[in-house]
């Protein structure tokens, strides 16, 4: 019987090694992935090119205006005299942000009145749209707060030591410097792992349903457990292979830290992996030919991907969408990733995740199992 | 005393309203082959599958060996081998991979295996493609590893499928003497066929059509079955002739092969005199007509035909 499953296995390696596009799936794809996630995915914005209006012509529109470039946030890309060259800009150019400081600017500030400072900017890219406007709103505060300290000092040089504020002192445990980088490597592990496992798995079957091996295994005496064993385990190993490969780039390359305990993860590892492949089985049980099972497995990573908290904050999603992840094993499994990768944490915080994805694992397997057995009787 | 291998009685299976088979029942004895002949969509793959275990049937009973199929589906699986039309090999694995993974999956042992290969691949000529690709070798070859494959594990019952579907004549020969060679042995064998003339090679013939038994004994039996003689006509133009030649009287039924035409009659020197003066008069060009004897081909033709009549399609 372990032979039988063993045999099995020795012919999906073979078949892998003899696999030229699938050696090259499995090794490329996954470092250039996280390569790309390390360096591109960020959600800081810097060097967002500005247009300038400044009808003033002030000392104190020229210091506004200068804390913009002086930051590196922000790039004056274009100096403007009306606001009819305004219009066509924005939306036209690649400059999304343009500043106006209106006429009197400065004489408002020395009343010590509300001075105006228009901001513009394109809102088809919502998401650098709303961080810019957020870099904005800072500079302009720290401008006026600044501004009053100055007035104050000149009239009062002894109140200023009154002026009641808030110092903000941001402390980031686990990641000091708030490195981008350092949230997405260790996610990144989790999808590449989710996509990769998934389709190998379900094209490995949907293969053998498609050029008729999989009826001509049926009708030897090899049972349906032995059957699915032949056809998991070679891709729990292929999994697990690339788990590391892609964690060793990410801690190597980018320099993300690994605190946690290497079992606790493998822990992890082991019951997501199991995860995946019983999507990849309930897939192959639900198409016969290889473009059904394409599509269907893009029909459900996609939505996997972003209810997950990979990128988007479950948060902030409405209720029926928060309950939806909880479906998920990539929820969990990003939680176990980055627990034990940044914050070094052990099964005592992460037994909620390891508990509920082990529920959700079961559940996925015994239902495509029966599913799988259904459809090779 | 001969042992039946193959029990099969009142076998029913239906696909939505489609009656696949209805109400079948024959048998095979040991060592002997068993032809499944009908036109498409008669039942013999449905058949088969049934018998390989792999397709549930509605009603009926099915014994291979004197185990129950339809009960217990898995007792049977070492006894038989079941060869559908498209035979599923790896075609990134050899030859030998291929024979290997099958052997192992039957848990043939290793001595048993390495001679049994080698038996196998000598028979159908192709020791010398031990390390190549299943995906490189030809139609005809890959028929052939299918069948190494199917029979590494020395089934004592073999299913084809229309195992020389799309072969080449050469290779259809050398697939039918590995079938006589393990007959030889004792492996009983149940083959369907398109071609008619292999039918006559069978030791037993089941005609089927539209899922049911037409006719189940040996071909000398099946051609006695035809009343009255099959006349040969050659024509240059053999679908005219033959549609002329339907209407006619004493025609029981008529078929164009090649470049003549072959008519079933009541009776032979009556009609084909008839028959002459009739294209002399209708002024259709003929060339020699001769009675012939009877083939499986000209039974089966004018089987069907009458039983279109008889159901009216």
């Amino acid at each position: 019987m372990l032979n039988r499953v063993w045999r099995m296995i020795i012919k999906e390696f073979v078949q892998l090694k003899r696999d030229r596009y699938a050696r090259f799936v499995l090794i490329v794809p996954p470092i250039l992935q996280m390569l790309i996630y390390g360096y591109a995915a960020t959600f800081e914005v810097n060097h967002v090119k500005i247009a300038v209006i400044d009808y003033d012509h002030s000392q104190e529109s020229r210091d506004l205006l200068s804390r913009f470039t002086f930051t590196g946030r922000f790039e004056a890309a274009k100096i403007l005299n009306n606001e009819r060259e305004l219009k066509s800009l924005i939306g036209e150019s690649d400059i999304p942000l343009a500043l106006k400081i209106g006429p009197g600017f400065a004489e408002a500030l020395r009343k010590g009145e509300t001075a105006h400072l228009q901001v513009i900017v394109d809102g088809s890219n919502s998401n650098t749209a709303l961080i810019a406007v957020g870099y904005v709103n800072q500079i302009a505060n720290q401008f006026s707060q600044d501004y009053a300290r100055n007035r104050l000092n000149q009239v009062m040089p002894a109140m200023v030591a009154n002026v009641p504020q808030i110092d903000l002192a941001p402390r980031p445990w686990y990641n000091p410097d708030l490195n981008s980088q350092w949230f997405f490597v260790p996610g990144v592990i989790g999808s590449i792992t989710l996509i990769l496992v998934v389709n190998i798995t379900a094209f490995a079957i949907v293969r053998e349903r498609e050029i008729g091996t999989l009826e001509q295994i049926m009708v030897t005496p090899i049972r349906p457990f032995e059957l699915i064993l032949g056809k998991t385990i070679p891709f729990f190993l292929v999994g697990l292979a690339d788990v590391v490969l892609v964690a060793v780039v990410g801690t190597l390359w980018f320099q993300v830290p690994f605190l946690g305990n290497p079992l606790v993860l493998l822990l992890g590892v082991t019951l997501f992996l199991l995860s995946t492949l019983g999507v990849g089985l309930l897939i192959s049980t639900l198409c016969s030919t290889q473009q059904q099972a394409f599509a269907s497995g893009f029909f459900f990573l996609n939505p996997a991907f972003i209810l997950s908290g990979f990128a988007f904050p479950i948060t902030s999603m409405p209720r029926a969408m928060q309950m939806l992840t909880y479906l998920n094993p990539l929820r969990y499994f990003l939680v176990i990733l980055r627990g034990t990768f940044l914050k070094g944490v052990g099964l005592n915080v992460l037994w909620p995740q390891m508990t509920a994805l082990a529920a959700l694992t079961f559940v996925l397997l015994v239902v495509s199992v029966a599913r799988f057995r259904k459809s090779i009787d | 005393m001969t042992e039946e291998i193959v029990q099969v009685s009142g076998l029913t299976k239906c696909f939505g309203g489609l009656k696949a088979i209805d109400n079948l029942s024959f048998t095979a004895q040991k060592g002997e082959i068993l032809g499944l002949v009908g036109p498409d969509g008669a039942g013999k793959t449905t058949t088969l599958r049934v018998l390989a275990g792999v397709l549930a049937a509605d009603s009926g009973s099915v014994l291979l060996g004197g185990q129950d199929v339809l009960r217990n589906p898995e007792a049977i699986k070492s006894l038989i081998s079941y060869m559908p039309q498209q035979f599923g090999l790896y075609e990134d694995l050899t030859v030998a991979e291929n024979i290997r993974f099958y052997a192992d999956i039957f848990e043939v042992s290793h001595a048993a295996r390495q001679q049994r290969e080698q038996q196998l691949l000598e028979a159908s000529g192709m020791s010398r493609f031990r390390g190549r690709l299943a995906g490189q070798l030809s139609g005809g070859m890959k028929r052939k590893l299918g069948i190494a494959c199917a029979l590494i594990h020395t089934p004592q019952l073999l299913l084809l499928d229309e195992p020389t579907t799309g072969v080449d004549p050469v290779s259809r020969r050398e697939l039918w003497s590995i079938l006589y060679s393990l007959v030889f042995e004792g492996v009983s064998v149940l083959v369907s066929t398109a071609y008619l003339d292999e039918a006559e090679r069978c030791h037993r013939l089941l005609l089927m059509y539209k899922g049911r038994r037409l006719f189940f004994g040996t071909p000398t039996e099946l051609k006695s079955m035809l009343p009255g003689a099959v006349l040969s006509i050659s024509s240059p133009n053999p679908e005219v002739l033959r549609s002329i030649v339907v209407g006619e009287q004493g025609v029981l039924s008529a078929m164009a092969m090649g470049d003549t035409v072959h008519v079933v009659v009541d009776d032979a020197d009556l009609r084909s005199t008839q028959l002459r003066a009739r294209f002399e008069q209708s002024r259709v060009p003929f060339g020699e007509l001769r009675r012939t004897t009877a083939s499986v081909e000209d039974v089966f033709v004018y089987a069907i035909s009458r039983q279109r009549t008889q159901i009216g399609t």
